[in-house]
């Protein structure tokens, strides 16, 4: 089996944002949180946060667990039943 | 819920009965935050939630010295606690699947990519820019790199290919940023640069 054309689109987007430097995954875990909540709130993202972003471009799994992470503190900030 | 991260840290490292307090509360918040953000995914049902929490609290507690403080506590340990829910559910849903079906493939980068509605000169670009990627990949990457990222590009979890690798999920990741290093070196020097094998790509 080879490469569908949509996964060498993917690996080009990849390629597009790959930088010679690179958070890892538990690197941007560490960030995440405090990114998460300047998301929500709608408050300038700050230069410190750029790798986490570049990282959550490039790592599915860490988007997937950003994206829930929204979610989950989106809950937290309802008012409980 | 609603203690400083000082406060957070100071009782969760008091002997018990004060961090048992703090405990339940981080449990009741992690609980809650994952109920919300997994409702209605299959095999995620009161058990599967409980188990992850308290994953997820047994790691929080021996990483509080990597708490840096920039945001709130919970958000930080919320994120823990996602991780710990989602690689369970990745790792049941690719249970079973090995990463040797991904061996053929990735000892022959070969690129089944033929589209005959494109114009000639794209097709040809196309063809040049495969023909590129075909031969940094055979000279520059190791087979365990390419198998990595063909796996990725699979869609398998980095934590299972890391299981199956003998590894950890940094480490892999580092494999296939290393691997999309040389590959977008590679192209650069065939003359494509990241946005032309885009537009390449794109009609």
């Amino acid at each position: 089996m080879n490469l569908s054309g949509e996964q060498i689109r993917a690996l080009l987007q990849a390629l597009r944002c790959t930088r010679d430097q690179e958070l890892t995954c538990d690197e941007c875990l560490r960030e995440v949180g405090s990114f998460a909540e300047l998301t929500l709130e709608g408050r300038p993202i700050e230069q410190a946060y750029d790798l986490v972003q570049q990282h959550l471009q490039v790592c599915g799994e860490c988007g997937e667990e950003f994206a829930l992470l929204l979610k989950a503190l989106e809950g937290l900030l309802e008012p409980q039943q | 819920m609603d203690r400083a991260n000082d406060v957070w840290i100071e009782e969760l490292r008091q002997p018990d009965p004060r961090r048992e307090a703090a405990l339940s509360d981080l449990r009741a918040g992690l609980l809650r935050g994952l109920r919300g953000a997994l409702a209605g995914r299959a095999g995620v049902d009161d058990a599967f939630l409980e188990d992850a929490v308290q994953e997820a609290l047994l790691k929080v507690l021996d990483r509080l010295d990597t708490f840096e403080g920039r945001g709130r506590f919970v958000s930080w340990a919320m994120a823990i606690a996602v991780r710990v829910a989602l690689t369970a559910i990745r790792k049941k849903r690719w249970q079973g699947v090995s990463l040797d079906r991904f061996k053929q493939e990735s000892s022959s980068p070969a690129l089944d990519v033929a589209d005959h509605s494109l114009r000639p000169e794209r097709a040809a670009l196309r063809s040049e820019l495969l023909a590129a990627m075909d031969r940094v990949i055979r000279e520059q990457l190791t087979d365990r790199q390419w198998l990595a990222l063909t796996a990725e590009l699979n869609g398998m979890p980095q934590d299972e290919i890391a299981r199956q690798l003998g590894s950890n999920r940094n480490a892999v990741y580092k494999l296939t940023h290393d691997a999309r290093r040389k590959l977008k070196a590679g192209l650069e020097a065939a003359g494509f640069n990241a946005e032309s094998c885009f537009e390449a790509w794109e009609r």
